[in-house]
Order: structure tokens, then sequence, then C-alpha cells
């Protein structure tokens, strides 16, 4: 491992000083992501931040009676805290789905969604790969591309020497929970303070796959926020992996449905990014929430999905398995008799 | 670079200095002398690594030693002060529950941060009911289990051993 300095500021507003000081500066939280990678030799910082003890561990209750998510709360935290339980199920269970107990106890609010993607040929430096060495090309192309993207990639196959591909999916569970709830991130940079709506945090590959998001360079999650829901509002999250645990998702849905039948609706594992169904969104909107309508609305959605050939026989299964978890979840939702 | 920091590590306190890059499994093994912790896979994927950490189970092949300055760890050698052994370790014992024995110390600290949760009340992955308390059930137990790898599948023993240390306590 290369050797880094290690530095826990005061406060939060050193802590970005810090990082926008030094280019070659990371912030660490739970450590669960950035170890792994400082090991692997993905992640060559000069100097770690830690900002674990520095942000908020706590659950609190927003005026309006939405829900705040300190960044140094921990997943185990999250889900187990009763109003999440209560209110916001699709996060409790999108966060049990992912990882083990003893991963949930470490990782952050803050670190979750900006865990970096699993594509095998991202963890191993000796292959390209133009996430982790721009330029380089993309292994994944025509190589293993079970856990590989469906949505958001260019229509006529990648060109694997080409410096802007990359097909690979963001792979947090609780990022699908958050984009389909519409949850906003709290930022710290070194102009302030500034709001994201969590649907714009994360980016497609355009023509810089080494970017997931939109954060700049010392910007820090402080806090994540849950708006209120509207009572009554029904949600769930159903996650597909090769093993019923302690595996990431070969595709995942985040499903909120409000009591006059408007459905939002998030999928995991298809894309870059925590994908916001918002074509299917958009086709169904106005119209009854029937198991029918649902149909058409994620064919309508997956219209453009565009299935990569791969060494494992490709990912061209993720588009129906994508469109039955969504009727599966949303069913589960529905008023008896709709259902 | 050097960092010196404080761990308490089965009820005794240790200053030490160590690189910035030194795991906590690597500080606890090779600078404390407590092997109890076991390394298997060094990327957080088998859990033989696991200990108590402050309280909550965690994997010290992930957690940086300079990041947990002053951290309370226990390790499956602490939960046997004198010993004596800790009804956990009695169960994996009394049930069979391991083979070649490499994975069950973080077994052992995993089950006893297992039932800890199950006494705070938190759900699993399995747990139907979301706002009920959960029950310790097989499917939540092995579930609850599923970040404690074993080479020599002793599964079929754990999750029983798990579930008695939790009916007996
Ligand atoms: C074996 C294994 C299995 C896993 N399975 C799953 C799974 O099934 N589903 C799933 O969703 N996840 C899974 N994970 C990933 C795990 O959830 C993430 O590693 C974890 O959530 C990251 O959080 P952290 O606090 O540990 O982040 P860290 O590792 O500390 O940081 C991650 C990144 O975020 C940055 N960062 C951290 N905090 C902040 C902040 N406040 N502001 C700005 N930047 C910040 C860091 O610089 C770093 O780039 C798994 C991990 C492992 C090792
Ligand atoms: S898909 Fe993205 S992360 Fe994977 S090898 Fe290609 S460029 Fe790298
Ligand atoms: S050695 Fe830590 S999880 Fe395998
Ligand atoms: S007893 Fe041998 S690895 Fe578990």
């Amino acid at each position: 491992m290369k050797p880094f300095a290690y530095a826990r500021p005061g406060d939060v507003v050193e802590a970005v000083r810090d990082v926008v000081a030094e280019p070659n500066a990371v912030f660490l939280a739970g450590g669960t992501n950035l170890v792994d990678h400082l090991r692997l030799g993905v992640a060559r910082p000069d100097l770690v931040v830690d900002v674990r003890t520095l942000t908020s561990r706590e659950v609190t209750g927003l005026p309006d009676g939405g829900l705040r998510l300190g960044a140094a709360t921990t997943n185990s935290q999250v889900a187990a805290d009763p109003r999440v339980r209560e209110r916001y199920p699709v996060l409790a269970q999108a966060l049990l789905a992912g990882a083990t107990g003893q991963l949930r106890n470490m990782a952050t609010t803050g670190g979750n969604p900006l865990q970096r993607t699993r594509c095998v040929y991202f963890s191993d430096v000796t292959t390209p790969c133009n996430k982790r060495e721009p330029g380089s090309g993309c292994s994944a192309v025509g190589g293993y591309t079970r856990y590989h993207a469906v949505l958001g990639t260019p229509a006529a196959l990648p060109d694997p020497h080409a410096p802007e591909t990359c097909i690979a999916t963001h792979p947090s569970d609780m990022a699908v929970a958050l984009a389909a709830l519409d949850a906003q991130v709290q930022v710290l940079g070194p102009d302030g303070e500034r709001t994201i709506p969590f649907t714009e945090l994360h980016r497609l590959p355009g023509d810089d796959p080494s970017r997931d998001t939109v954060l700049q360079h010392g910007e820090l999650i402080t806090a994540i926020d849950l708006p209120v829901l509207p009572a009554g509002t029904r949600s769930a999250y159903r996650k597909v992996r090769d093993r019923a645990s302690y595996a990431f998702a070969l595709v995942s849905v985040a499903a909120v449905v409000t009591p006059d039948g408007e459905l939002r609706l998030a999928l995991g594992g298809v894309a870059h990014k925590p994908w916001r169904a918002t074509r299917a969104e958009e086709v169904l909107r106005g119209q009854q929430l029937t198991e029918d309508a649902v149909r058409a609305a994620i064919t309508a959605e997956l219209a453009a999905a565009q299935p990569q050939p791969g060494i494992d026989s490709g990912n061209g299964f993720k588009i129906p398995l994508v469109a039955r978890t969504v009727l599966a979840t949303v069913r589960g939702l529905l008023p008896e008799e709709q259902s | 670079m050097d960092a010196e920091i404080t761990l308490r590590v089965d009820g005794e306190a240790h200053r030490l200095t160590v690189d910035t890059r030194t795991s906590l499994l690597d500080a606890l093994r090779e600078r404390l002398g407590n092997t109890s912790p076991k390394k298997g896979c060094d990327h957080g994927q088998c859990g033989a690594c696991t200990v108590l950490l402050d309280g909550d189970r965690a994997l010290t092949c992930l957690a940086l030693a300079v990041a947990h300055d002053g951290a309370e760890i226990t390790t499956a050698d602490g939960l046997a002060p004198a010993g004596e052994l800790h009804p956990v370790q009695q169960a994996f014992l009394d049930s069979d529950a391991f083979q070649c024995g490499y994975c069950t110390p973080g077994q052992v600290c995993s089950a006893v941060g297992v039932l800890e949760e199950f006494e705070r009340g938190w759900p699993s992955h399995v747990t139907e009911d979301l706002t009920g308390r959960p029950e310790m059930s097989h499917d939540e137990v092995a579930e609850r289990m599923s970040g404690n790898l074993c080479r020599c599948a002793a599964y079929v023993n754990i999750t029983p051993a798990v579930q008695q240390a939790g009916g007996a306590r």
C-alpha cells in the first residue's frame, strides 16, 4: 500500500479545508470501501481525512415531519431506527439487504452512496479501466458483464477502447431507496453549504467515467434528509441476487405508493447510477395503478435498454428480470381490491 | 507515516506506534500478539477477523488502526477471561459447531453481536414485520450470521449453537 498521511481535524470546516488544500486527499468514514481500495491500489491518496467522528451520528426529526440522517449514522443504526422502520420501510429493507451485520455496523450514511462500482476490472489494477485509469479503455465490454448496465448506455455497442466507455453499475442498495424517496443531500464545500436532490447526486459516465457523482473535490456530505410522505404511503425494496444473502444485486427495485395511487420507482443494478424510472412514472401519471398499467409503464421504461454481450453469456437476462421484479414489488403495495 | 495510538484490547490498554496503513487486524495480530482474530481474505468478505469494536461486531481488516485510537476491543480470546467460557463459546462446543476452527473466533464474536442485536430488537433482511420484535428463528440467525463464511461448512451446527446460546441467556 502506498504511504499516506492521516488527519482527524477538529471539525467539518477544517476537514473540508484540508481536503481542498491537497489535490490528492480523500475523506474516510467507515472505511469499508476505501480501506479495501487502498489495499488493492485502486485508491492511492497522499492524505486521508477522517470525518467519521466529525459528522453527526444522529437521526433527527425535521420540522416538516421528515428525518435527517447524520452522515456518520451507521447503516445498522438507520435500519433499526423505529421511525425509519415505520415510515420509510423501503429504506430499512434496502439497508438490511446490503452487505452483512459487521459491515453495516461500520458503513455510514455518507459513505454508502459514495461506494465505488463492484466491476471486477475496476478492482483489478492489472486491467484497463476508464473509471480507475482514465483513457485506458474498458475491459468489461465483451468481458464479464453479468453485473453491468443495461440502461443509460449508448444505443450502439460501446467501443472498449474509447476513453468515455464505461458500462459499470452503481452497487449501493441504500441509494436506490433514497432515489425513490426523493431524499436531499446536505453538502458542505469550500464555498459553504448546498443541497443536492439525491436523484441528481450520481451521474452517467458522460465523457468522464472516473466521476461517479457531481460532488466537487472537497465537498463533504454532512447529512441526508428524507422528506415527509403522505400518511398511508406504502413502500418496499426487493433485491434479486445470485445467493440469498451477502451478495450484490443483479437487479433491485425500490417502490413507493402514495394513498392517491402515485408510484415512485427506482431501479438498482441496471445503470451507472441509481435509476429513477421517470419514464414509467410519466406513463402511469393520472392512471389507476393496476398490474396491466404497471406492466405497460415498465415496458416503456425498458424500451431503450441495451443488453451487453459477454463471455459469461451477457446481461440480457436483466431486462425481463427488472420487469418481473417491478411487478412483484408493486403488487405487494397495492390495496387488496386492486391486486 | 507513523501515528501513536491507544487500544484497549480484552480489558488491557496498549500504547503503540503504528504506520497509518496498518489495519486494526494487523495491529492486533502482528503488534499485540493477539492471534484470535484471523486473516481470511483481508477484503471484508469472510468475517474471520470479526471482533467487538466499542460493543458492536465489526471487521478489523477494513478498519485502519489509526482511525480507532482509544477504541475498546473484545476478541474471542477476551470473551473467556481466566478460561471461563462465554455462553456462546460453550454452545459452539456443545453443538459441535466447528471443524478446523479457523473461522470460529470470528463466528463467536459475530454471534455475541447477533445476540445483542436481537436484545435491542434490531430487524434483519428476513424479518417479516419491520415494526415488531424479531424472533430468534433458524432463518433469522442464519441471515444475521451470513457474513461469517466457514470453509468447512459447519453452518448446520453453527446456527443451532447461536440459537442455543440465545435461549440460554
Ligand atoms: C464484502 C462486502 C459486501 C458488500 N455488500 C454490499 C451490498 O450488498 N449492498 C451495498 O449497498 N453495499 C455493500 N457493500 C458496500 C458497503 O455498503 C460500503 O462499503 C459502505 O456503505 C461504504 O460506507 P463507509 O462509511 O464504510 O465508506 P468509506 O469506505 O469510508 O468511504 C467510501 C467513499 O465515500 C467517501 N466518503 C465517505 N464519507 C463521506 C462524506 N461524508 N462526504 C463525502 N465523501 C465521503 C470516501 O472518500 C470514499 O470515497 C459491501 C461491502 C463489502 C466489503
Ligand atoms: S465498466 Fe467501467 S469500471 Fe468496469 S472496466 Fe469498464 S470503465 Fe472500468
Ligand atoms: S479477513 Fe476481514 S473479512 Fe476476511
Ligand atoms: S470450522 Fe473450518 S472454516 Fe469454519
